[in-house]
């Protein structure tokens, strides 16, 4: 029994991470799941920088007593997603802070009401009326209603 | 040696892949952050088989532990920590709170 291609499933393994991580950035209405897609989406797109680097047979880069191996894969995608890995984690720290500034602020994370809240919001500090949106059929008719009666 | 790494490829691969589907779909938010975690462990073993232990490393500390804490120390912030119960019954519930730890 012959396993399948080593390259073919890291590609499956990479694309369908960011696959999935970006999908979940689409639909998720929570605003911790769609910090968790994107944690999802760096990993899958750090495993595909890595393959870039990768070559079959290789041996790690780590040279012993001066000398280099004959084939070894490449280092600086590995320096690269090695500070992407912390880079990564520090943003993920800050959307957090980020969220929870907002729950104590609007005190709900979902990004429905959110949208409402920050509509409203924005409308009132730019002295604005406010814009159209999914809810402006429940609004037209009071308008209507109220320059007609006047 | 190189038909191991393939079936330690595979095994990893599923796991990532399944996890990864898992964050998206469970309904606990502690839960969701755990498979976050498993796929990271995920990487980190094909990071091994890439022949990069130190990306292996880091993605297995940092990727997994460190950001695992730092999400579930949000979560009791947010009140979301709770495993009894999906998120939208926990906050009511004040009495079964006593077995989780």
């Amino acid at each position: 029994m012959t396993p399948p291609d080593i390259g073919l499933m890291l590609f499956t393994a990479a694309f369908g991470l960011v696959g999935i991580g970006a999908l979940g950035i689409v639909m998720a209405n929570h605003l911790v799941r769609i910090v968790l897609s994107i944690v999802l989406l760096e990993t899958g797109a750090n495993l595909l920088l890595m393959l870039s680097g990768y070559r079959a047979g290789a041996v790690a880069p780590i040279i012993v007593d001066g000398v280099v191996p004959a084939s070894m894969v490449d280092p600086v995608p590995q320096a690269l997603v090695l500070t992407a890995i912390v880079i990564g984690v520090a943003v993920q720290a800050f959307m957090m802070t980020l969220v929870l500034r907002l729950y104590t602020v609007y005190g709900t994370l979902d990004i429905r009401e959110l949208r409402t809240h920050l509509e409203r919001d924005l409308a009132k500090a730019a002295g604005v009326p406010l814009p159209g949106s999914a809810d402006a059929p429940l609004d037209v008719p009071a308008t209507v209603m109220r320059k007609g009666g006047s | 040696m190189e038909s191991l790494a393939n079936w330690i490829v595979l095994l990893a691969t599923v796991i990532m892949l399944v996890g990864a589907v898992a964050v998206l779909v469970l309904q606990n938010y502690l839960a969701a952050v755990a498979a976050t975690s498993v796929v990271s462990l995920g990487a980190a073993v094909i990071f091994v088989v890439l022949r990069a232990p130190d990306v292996a490393l880091t993605e297995a500390a940092v990727g997994a532990g460190l950001s695992g804490v730092i999400m579930a120390l949000c979560l009791r912030r947010l009140g979301l920590h709770r495993i009894e119960g999906t998120a939208a019954s926990a906050p009511q519930a004040g009495a079964d709170t006593d077995g989780d730890s």
